[in-house]
């Protein structure tokens, strides 16, 4: 089963720890988006492995944009 | 000889200075040391802190009218009312209306949040200030500078620059007012409450907005017809996305060189002789229960509008209806996010923070119609 990790909110991408095959817990923190000149960081919506990566450091997202994808 | 070196002397300055001087230079200082080492709202603070310090030297005639270079910036800009409206346009063409778009229902909780000034106007009149100062104090509840300063030039221009300083002030201290206010108003299951995402807003929508909102506003309440039109008009050239240019220019090379000739001349209405009464005291505590006042009646409308609503409101955005953008919608998405660290309020709260600002523009409007 894999889950999409959404953009809650729009804004840039100005940090993110992420790698195709990257083992990451539910709510941690993976990456970061700064919207208002406040940074939101956005946490993994379950545990699993990273599948696909859609973004990149510094890529301007839209709200409900697709981040990634994980793979339980 | 020596009389001559004493006529020279007494040309300088140092002969002149009162107890009263020094006193506002400390003020002055003290506000560009906020700016500098605690970014205070440094774009105001700085000018305005070094504009006392100027108005407090002897002899300058700086601020003497007619003649002096602060004068004609303080008589031209804000007496001729060209700055105020020129700092609107540029926030109108960095202002997305998207967000209020999307949940036309929180505009009500940026007009809730106007109550603070009302509340204040009353309170102060009752206490004996004329209407017109009541006024002026009362719009500092509005969290918005240059509406306070384009109010003031015509209800109470010797009040002019410690209201400013006062709103420029409680606007830098917005993280330290208001989440208090928010905690004790709500309950922390009522804090975590999500808000339903809100629907997409099209690009002709946002075109019409400014332009819609001119015309209905402006006939409601001409008065405030300066002050709404450069705002708008600044938001239609950023929608429009056929002048980028011009929103470039207005929410960047004017809007900083604006915001140099607004704070300079600010500071220098504060000479020791103006500033240091009784009065400034009210002012300061007027203003920040204007605030809180302003910042309670936005939250307890949202739990209100709750009561009737099966989709509920997260009340903290009631917060937000005051106008200091985007302070307010970020300190309402730090404190959701404390008690539920997924809960992702910040666009939400712009749409009251900017019907907040629209909200003080139209207070200042009726205060001027009323009282001008």
């Amino acid at each position: 089963m894999s889950e999409e990790i959404l953009a809650p909110l729009a804004g840039k991408i100005i940090q993110m720890d992420l790698e195709v095959g990257k083992a990451v817990e539910e709510d941690e923190e993976i990456l970061v988006i700064e919207a208002m000149k406040m940074e939101t960081p956005v946490f993994a919506p379950c545990s699993g492995t990273i599948k696909e990566i859609k973004v990149k450091k510094g890529d301007d997202v839209e709200e409900d944009d697709l981040l990634a994808i994980i793979e339980d | 000889m020596t009389n001559d070196l004493l006529a020279l002397f007494q040309t300088a300055g140092f002969f002149y200075l009162t107890p009263g001087m020094l006193l506002m230079w400390l003020i002055g200082a003290t506000l560009i040391y906020l700016a500098i080492a605690k970014q205070y709202e440094p774009l105001l603070l700085l000018p305005i802190g070094f504009g006392i310090l100027l108005a407090n030297l002897p002899l300058t005639g700086l601020m003497e009218p007619e003649e002096g270079l602060l004068w004609r910036f303080y008589h031209f800009g804000i007496q001729w009312e060209i700055i105020p409206p020129l700092i609107f346009l540029g926030l109108g063409a960095l202002t997305d209306f998207g967000p209020l778009l999307a949940k036309p229902v929180l505009i009500f909780l940026g007009a809730g949040a106007q109550a603070g000034v009302y509340l204040t106007f009353f309170a102060a009149s009752a206490m004996g200030f004329d209407l017109k100062e009541a006024a002026t104090m009362g719009i500092i509840g509005g969290a918005d500078g240059p509406t306070t300063i384009f109010l003031a030039a015509k209800l109470a221009p010797h009040m002019l620059g410690s209201c400013a300083v006062a709103a420029y002030s409680y606007m830098a201290l917005v993280p330290i007012i208001q989440p208090p206010v928010m905690r004790l108003l709500t309950t922390s299951k009522e804090r975590t409450i999500r808000m339903k995402k809100g629907r997409k807003v099209s690009p002709l929508e946002k075109i019409l907005f400014p332009i819609v909102a001119t015309l209905v506003i402006i006939l409601l309440v001409p008065a405030a017809a300066p002050l709404i039109a450069m705002f708008m008009l600044g938001n239609l050239f950023r929608e429009a996305k056929v002048v980028e240019r011009l929103t470039h220019a207005a929410q960047n090379e004017l809007l900083n060189i604006v915001t140099i000739f607004l704070g300079l001349p600010v500071g220098a209405t504060m000479n020791a002789a103006a500033f240091l009464q009784p009065k400034v005291l009210f002012i300061f505590f007027f203003g920040l229960f204007a605030f809180i006042v302003s910042t309670a009646t936005g939250i307890l409308l949202a739990k209100l509008m709750n009561l009737f609503r099966k989709e509920k409101i997260n009340p903290l955005l009631g917060a937000a209806g005051v106008s200091a953008v985007p302070m307010a919608a970020r300190v309402v998405h730090k404190v959701g996010s404390q008690y539920d660290k997924k809960n992702y309020l910040l666009m939400f709260a712009m749409g009251p923070n900017v019907a907040g600002v629209i909200g003080t523009v139209i207070a200042a409007g009726i205060f001027l119609t009323l009282l001008g």
